[in-house]
């Protein structure tokens, strides 16, 4: 196997509330093409660490760096730091740091689409709005800022109708299209989880952030989900972020995991060597190392 | 020296009204989340009861001063009290878990309501009323200036010294008390273990206005006049004064009311009177802007 | 904000009937009918015995009472009688307030829709022909001319509401200074025409650039609040600019404002009686003033349709989406690239620019400006008109205009009020009152006004119209 190239870097992050340390030194990578997993038990700090990813905690500590194309640019990456830019950008590709840029410059630059724990949809529109407000920059630069499509110059009808392909496209992908035109709060619970991953993608994403995304899932809703998930990666060119507790899902597709308690890292490495570290199973089950092996021999049986 | 001497003590005399009255905003919005815009009203309310109750005792022939304030506060506080029930149980409950600016809006047309309401039944004129106690203690003489300390201002700070430590009796250490802050935690989780939402509610308004009416009545005594319109900027800037203290804590509230007293004084003071307005408005926006959580708050980080 | 939420059904605590007590064990239904009815009563007795009952006069140098107790028992009377009529009449339903299930969205059909979609005609058919109708119809010119001032008032408060609909209907931002923009393009407009001699068509877009800028410099320092805050703040905007214009005595004529303002003319024909310039003469008929005042209203008429066209297309723009968006839920707006600063600053300029078109001819129409023209109640006014509308109905906006306003003027020229309280009593008198009262009710009635769905912008198959219970309020 190829050397895989790295998508995302991060080094001792560290995110403070107070006196509560819910990030404490983080250091991990993610690979292009990745399925990679965050798993942790409750209050681990997973969805801060999302939160410092996407910007919408400035971090109190660390490095968040994300690369566009070729990942030698990850060279650059102190002298970038030390000038204070914001990103670089060369023929070959482009770095940004994320700790520095804004949430929704996260997004509209850096190309980080997320989701969230508690489902954040635009209730009172339709589905099809809701995933054209994921393209919301590509169309306000169509629409020539406004002031274009106001007077019906410029190609804004095309763009819209382009963008309108796109929701249909991904509203088929995730079994939504005949609820187009519906209030997107009259979803089920496990329609509108699906209809938030169709909206990060509408946002034309490198890097796919989920928070939890089959939590409140039924069996099948998950192995629809799971489906849904590899061919994403497999078809568009996405590597994927995954927090998740559902231990099914995050054994089957992620291709890394990354373990977190306490806010620190206490394991990482593919989901064999992952499940059967005793220190993964001594937080999950709060027992002692002791007597791990024997949690582990059970789990495994 | 002698002028900022006074100046502080009728700084601190004026912020002991906006205290009372934001203790009022205080209590709701820690409980129901919601700004009461019409407690400016209820105040405004109070002083015109206040007033009427006056000259019907003067009328009456009852003029002992002791006599005529205590009958005044007693009635006042009722009355003012039923007006604050009032009000929530028509305006403001059958909102109750609905749309979250309907509430704002039913305020704000309560607001309208009670204002008019008193200027039809009690005219559009400015009363004026002399002192009903006056003089005070002089110290400081100088030759061209000294300082007074009204009997007025005294019984103002007395009177909020003791109402303020009642209130944080009631609220910290009765069943009420317990009521409200477990409302102000969680208003489903407090009903699910069986507390009276709707009545610990309607004593929140009940005891709001209640401190309306004492604010009022001192406002009466020591300002001697009042119209239909004193309600309104009284009550901004008592609500300022509430989120200056931290929402929810009733001393914060009396420290921020003083403090807009304070500073609304000496701004009028040494700056300009035309804009002392201007000053609490900006003072208002600067507070909500910057210290949403108050003087004693820590700022918060938004959660996602 | 959780999209989940606003699924779930409207939550009432146990025992919350919205007025009746509750009864734990229930008492003779008529007996409980006269219990409450005396209840209230004697709360209305109670709360109206000295402060209605007893007026306070000046006179001869000390107060005396005008004995107004007639008026107390009318009024508990009233009560008493209305509390029966009502829990007799719309009060007798069983309040099931669960029952409202989520139902999403439904097909824009049915009668509503064909009501809707007759309506827009035939009132833009009125509103185009209105000054005519009102002429003909009152019989004169003269005596239309109450019609035409009443239809000149309403069409100012559509204007301003259709402006403020983009800042609280559709972004979300409840915005309780909007008359701070009003007043600037009132006195832009005043200010450069009395100063400079610009005509009112040149002040025109000037003011609205200027109250724009003002919208973005209010809009600035308050973008990162939200709810209750964004709207004390805004009001606070409101009240400095009034202050401000009433101290700054110099550059704004301070509390006298400013008078004779020159009036506009209608291409060059001025509304004189004669002269080479005079619209009368020109058209070879008989000077009125009211042919102002109809030019006035189709002055307005006209900026309140590029308004209303301007927000129709807005609305299907990126940007209007992301307006509607950001009501919904401002952190997945930022999740998905959307700029919070500009898209709320655009709300806000444009909603501003849109106020001080009205305030430019407000200046205009008037001839004279103070800043009593611009209280807080000029506000409340347009954000009841919004509020009570339906937040982002347009058409909401022109219904809620014609109960408000209009209807509430009607009030003088209803006979049988006067027929009821006796010849003395004048409904003018208590226009802000009933006001108030009808705000406090539709809220209560309808609290998410009158037009509460929502026309999605845009479909895949067809167009269904969103149920009020899916659509999020917005932060404030
Ligand atoms: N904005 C905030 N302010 C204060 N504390 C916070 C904030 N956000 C998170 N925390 C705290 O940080 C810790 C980690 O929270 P986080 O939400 O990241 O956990 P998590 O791993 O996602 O847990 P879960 O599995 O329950 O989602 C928790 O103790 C939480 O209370
Ligand atoms: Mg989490």
């Amino acid at each position: 196997m190829a050397r895989q190239e790295t998508i995302l870097r991060v080094e001792h992050l560290s995110m403070k509330f107070g006196g509560l340390v819910a990030v404490d030194d983080l250091s991990f990578e993610a690979k292009k093409g990745d399925i990679t997993a965050i798993i942790g038990p409750n209050g681990a700090g997973k969805t801060t660490v999302f939160n410092c990813i996407t910007g919408f905690y400035k971090p109190t500590e660390g490095r968040i760096a994300l690369v566009h194309g070729d990942d030698s640019i990850l060279t650059r990456i102190d002298n970038v730091t030390a000038t204070g830019k914001q990103w670089v950008r060369t023929r070959q590709g482009a770095l940004f740091l994320l700790e520095r840029l804004q949430d929704f410059k996260v997004s509209e630059l850096a190309r980080v689409a997320r989701t969230f724990q508690n489902i954040r949809l635009f209730g009172g529109m339709t589905l099809l709005e809701n995933l054209l407000i994921a393209q919301h920059n590509k169309l306000m630069r169509a629409s020539g800022y406004t002031f274009g499509g106001l007077l019906g110059l410029g190609g804004y009808g095309k763009a819209e109708r382009a963008a309108i392909d796109k929701a249909r496209y991904w509203l088929d992908k995730t079994g939504l299209l005949d609820r187009a035109d519906d209030a997107a709060a009259s979803l089920p619970y496990g329609a509108q989880r699906r209809l938030e991953i169709a909206r990060a993608m509408c946002s034309d994403p490198v890097l796919l952030c989920l928070d939890e995304p089959a939590a409140g899932l039924n069996a099948r809703e998950g192995e629809e989900l799971n489906e849904l998930l590899l061919s994403i990666r497999k078809e568009h060119d996405v590597s994927i972020l995954l927090i998740e507790h559902d231990m099914g899902v995050v054994m089957q597709i992620s291709d890394r995991i990354v373990v977190l308690d306490y806010g620190r890292k206490i394991a990482d490495g593919s989901p064999a060597a992952v499940r059967s570290d005793p220190k993964v199973i001594a937080a999950y089950l709060g027992v002692e190392e002791e007597e791990t092996d024997e949690v582990a021999k059970e789990l495994s049986a | 020296m002698e002028y900022f001497l006074q100046q502080l003590i009728n700084g601190v005399a004026l912020g002991s009204i906006y205290g009372l009255i934001a203790i009022g905003y205080t209590m709701v919005y820690g409980i129901i989340g919601m700004i009461n815009f019409a407690h400016g009203d209820i105040f405004m309310v109070s002083t015109m009861i206040s007033l009427v109750l006056l000259i019907a005792l003067f009328s009456l022939g009852v003029t002992a001063v002791p006599i005529v304030l205590l009958v005044i506060l007693l009635g006042a506080v009722f009355l003012t009290a039923l007006y604050g029930w009032t009000v929530e149980r028509m305006a403001y409950r059958p909102l109750r878990g609905s749309f979250r600016l309907a509430p704002l809006i039913s305020a704000i047309g309560m607001s309208i309501v009670l204002q008019n309401y008193i200027q039809n039944a009690q005219g559009a004129d400015k009363k004026a009323f002399t002192q009903l106690i006056p003089g005070g203690i002089e110290f400081f003489k100088e030759a061209d200036f000294s300082v007074w300390l009204q009997y007025s201002q005294i019984a103002l700070f007395t009177t909020t010294i003791v109402v303020l430590a009642v209130f944080t009796f009631i609220v910290t250490k009765t069943p009420l008390g317990r009521a409200q802050r477990a409302c102000e935690q969680d208003i489903k989780m407090a009903s699910l273990l069986g507390i009276d939402v709707d009545k610990t509610i309607s004593l929140t308004f009940v005891m709001g206005a209640s401190l309306a009416a004492v604010a009022g009545l001192m406002h009466l005594l020591y300002y001697g006049s009042t119209d239909f319109y004193a309600g309104f900027v009284v009550g901004i800037k008592a609500f300022t004064a509430a989120v200056l203290g931290g929402i929810g804590s009733l001393p914060g509230a009396v420290l921020g009311g003083i403090t807009i007293g304070l500073i609304e004084v000496f701004f009028a003071g040494y700056v300009s009177v035309d804009y002392k307005d201007v000053a609490a408005f900006s003072i208002l926006s600067i507070v909500l802007i910057f210290l949403p959580t108050g003087i004693l708050g820590r700022p918060e980080v938004e959660k996602v | 904000m959780a999209s989940t939420d606003t699924a779930a059904p409207v939550q009432t605590p146990p025992g919350a009937a919205p007025v009746e007590p509750s009864p734990v064990r229930q008492p003779h239904p008529a007996i409980a009918l006269l219990k409450d009815a005396a209840m209230w009563a004697a709360v209305t007795f109670i709360l109206t015995f000295p402060i209605v009952g007893f007026k306070t006069v000046a006179r001869g140098g000390r107060y005396v009472f005008d004995n107004n107790v007639d008026v107390v028992l009318g009024l508990t009377a009233f009560v008493f009688l209305g509390r029966i009529l009502l829990n007799l009449t719309i009060w007798r339903k069983p309040k099931t307030a669960t029952a409202r299930a989520a139902s999403g969205t439904v097909l824009d059909t049915g009668w509503a829709a064909k009501a809707r979609r007759l309506l827009v005609p035939v009132m833009l058919v009125v509103a185009v022909t209105y000054p005519f109708l009102a002429v003909w119809a009152s019989g004169g010119l003269v005596t239309g001319r109450y019609w035409v001032d009443l239809g000149v008032l309403v069409m100012t408060y559509v204007l301003l509401g259709w402006g403020l609909n983009i800042v609280v209907g559709l972004a979300g931002l409840l915005d309780l200074g909007y008359v701070a923009f009003y007043a600037v393009g009132a006195y832009t407009f005043a200010l450069l025409t009395m100063n400079f001699g610009l005509s009112f068509w040149m002040c025109l877009p000037i003011a609205g650039i200027i109250a724009a800028l003002f919208g973005v410099v209010l809009g600035f320092p308050v973008l990162r609040l939200r709810g209750d805050y964004l709207a004390i703040v805004t009001l606070a905007f409101g009240e400095i600019i009034r202050l401000v214009l009433i101290n700054w005595r110099e550059f704004t004529g301070g509390a006298s404002g400013i008078n004779q303002i020159p009036r506009p003319s209608f291409f060059g024909l001025e509304f004189i009686p004669s002269g080479p310039t005079s619209f009368a003469e020109f058209f070879g008929i008989a000077f009125s003033p009211v042919h102002r005042l109809i030019f006035f209203y189709y002055v307005i008429l006209a900026l309140a349709l590029v308004v209303l066209v301007v927000t129709i297309r807005l609305r299907r723009l990126p940007i209007g989406r992301a307006w509607e968006a950001l009501r919904e839920d401002e952190i997945a707006c930022r999740s998905l690239g959307i700029s919070v600063v500009n898209t709320k600053l655009t709300a806000f300029a444009l909603g501003a620019m849109f106020g001080g078109f009205a305030g430019t001819v407000f200046a205009a129409r008037q001839g004279y400006i103070s800043p009593t023209d611009f209280t807080f109640i000029q506000s409340a006014f347009i954000v009841a008109i919004v509020v009570l509308g339906g937040l982002g109905s347009n058409l909401g906006i022109v219904l809620s205009s014609l109960v408000l306003i209009g209807g509430i003027e009607m009030l003088r020229n209803l006979g049988f009020v006067k027929a009821i309280f006796g010849s003395g009593f004048d409904p003018v008198q208590y226009r802000m009152l009933i006001f108030g009262i009808v705000m406090v009710i539709i809220m209560v009635w309808k609290p998410r006004g009158l037009i509460s769905s929502r026309a999605p912008t845009v479909f895949l198959k067809e167009k269904k119209r969103v149920g009020a219970d899916m659509i999020s309020e917005g932060h404030g």
